[in-house]
């Protein structure tokens, strides 16, 4: 399976971005080949939009799992229809995230738990995870 | 009744900066015009978020008429799913994630480019309702404001509308929303000037700066008029003085002002005198653009 986590940075060691549609990168990892794959999100500076950019990103490559904390009405709606499932990242490193995930530490996100814009507003800043 | 022999202009009031006094110069200037120019005088509220110039000119609104936008629909069964829609999609409105389609009409600039692109033809556009246009008259000025629908992002299109509005035959006040965002940017664009009314405070003229870069960018003349001069620094008159911009016009800090202002009273109604200054200012304006025209048709 491929996770996407969203991150401040490209590799498996860098460190999770709390918010889906304005992080700066998506690190994506393969769970069995243990590949690790790091993306630049075009859409972290987007006027509008941002979080369905990300999501149409994150199926693009492939992903099947998504490691964030915070995302809005859009990109929430974006990836549960395609059946992408959307996990609560706590803070530390996508290479931790990802190892919580398959011990089963990671709670799934049921409904959008950030405002239209709220990444953009928080841009530069360290946000609330909720 | 006379006619301005230099035709009928439209003249922008913006800011960078929302309560500087867009209304309150914009109100003014239309019934100045007007008191020089009986029913030749237009004023249209183009900021359709938050409209508000029917507050101080007690329009009647006689007719009203939607505003629609284009917006894509997908027929699933013909849909191959390939993506082409989404990758050429500028504001993300549509997104084809693995099997599932979506649509985001608020998201949605109307533009086509998804149906265009589309290689099976799945994608057919159908109209929604993003707003209102509301015409009618205050006096003898007629008067124009518009409404986006609560929870629809895109103001552009009512701007748009609104501004179909605007009568060659009439000279026209377009009162902008704050800011040099897009819905100011589809107010200003194709006006003769723009007034750009700011404070004289450090906050006003950062804001300032920025108002009068986009009126440069988009190629329409501007000039500033000075609200609650006196209240902070100089800062403003030193960046008009050094860009060469004119301050048309300096409304001093005046409670009796703000008090009337609040009672939702226009300036030019308060204090009868502030008529003759804004008429003033129109003639200038009036000269400055006729000016201009003829170095062009010269050049």
């Amino acid at each position: 399976m491929k996770v996407a986590v969203s991150s401040r940075g490209t590799e498996r060691m860098s460190v999770v971005d709390p918010r889906f549609g304005r992080a700066p990168y998506f690190v994506i990892v393969d769970t069995e080949s243990d590949e690790v794959e790091g993306i630049e999100n075009p859409g972290a500076l987007a006027g509008t939009g941002a979080g369905v950019a990300a999501a149409q990103l994150i199926a693009d490559a492939g992903a099947e799992a998504v490691i964030t904390s915070a995302l809005g009405p859009h990109a929430w709606a974006a990836l549960k229809s395609g059946g992408i499932q959307v996990y609560d990242a706590g803070r530390g490193t996508v290479d931790a995230m990802v190892k919580l995930l398959l011990q089963g530490g990671l709670t799934p996100i049921e409904e959008p738990n950030a405002d239209l814009k709220a990444g953009a507003a928080r841009f530069g800043q360290s946000p609330d995870a909720k | 009744m006379s006619v301005d022999p230099n035709g009928q202009l439209t003249i922008a009031i913006a800011a960078g900066k929302g309560g500087t006094g867009k209304t309150l110069v914009a109100t003014s200037l239309a019934i100045a015009i007007d008191a020089h120019y009986p029913g030749c005088a237009q004023i249209i509220d183009c900021d359709v978020e938050e409209p508000n110039a029917h507050l101080l000119m007690q329009p009647e609104l006689t007719a009203q008429a939607p505003v629609e936008v284009l917006v894509p629909e997908v027929d699933l069964d013909t849909c191959t799913r390939c993506g082409a829609c989404a990758r050429a999609c500028q504001f993300s409105a549509i997104a084809v994630i693995r099997q599932a389609v979506l649509t985001f009409h608020g998201l949605c600039a109307g533009c086509g480019a998804c149906a265009y692109v589309c290689p099976v033809d799945a994608i057919t556009e159908v109209t929604r309702r993003v707003g209102t246009v509301k015409s009618g008259s205050a006096g003898e000025i007629d008067f124009v404001t518009g409404t986006l629908n609560v929870g629809d992002q895109r103001a552009t299109p009512v701007t748009k509308a609104v501004k179909d509005r605007i009568r060659d035959d009439l000279i026209t006040i377009l009162d902008a929303p704050p800011g040099t965002a897009c819905p100011m940017q589809e107010t200003v664009e194709g006006s003769d000037y723009c007034i750009l009314v700011t404070e004289p405070t450090p906050f006003g003229l950062s804001n300032l700066q920025d108002a009068v870069e986009t009126c440069r960018r988009i190629g329409v003349p501007c000039g500033v008029i000075i609200n609650r001069d006196g209240s902070g620094n100089d800062g403003v008159e030193r960046y008009c003085a050094q860009e060469g911009i004119e301050v048309l016009l300096r409304v001093p800090q005046d409670r009796r002002i703000a008090e009337a202002y609040s009672r939702g009273e226009t300036l030019v109604a308060t204090m009868p005198q502030w008529r003759d200054e804004l008429a003033t200012v129109y003639y200038h304006i009036t000269d400055m653009v006729a000016a201009q025209a003829t170095g062009e048709g010269v050049s």
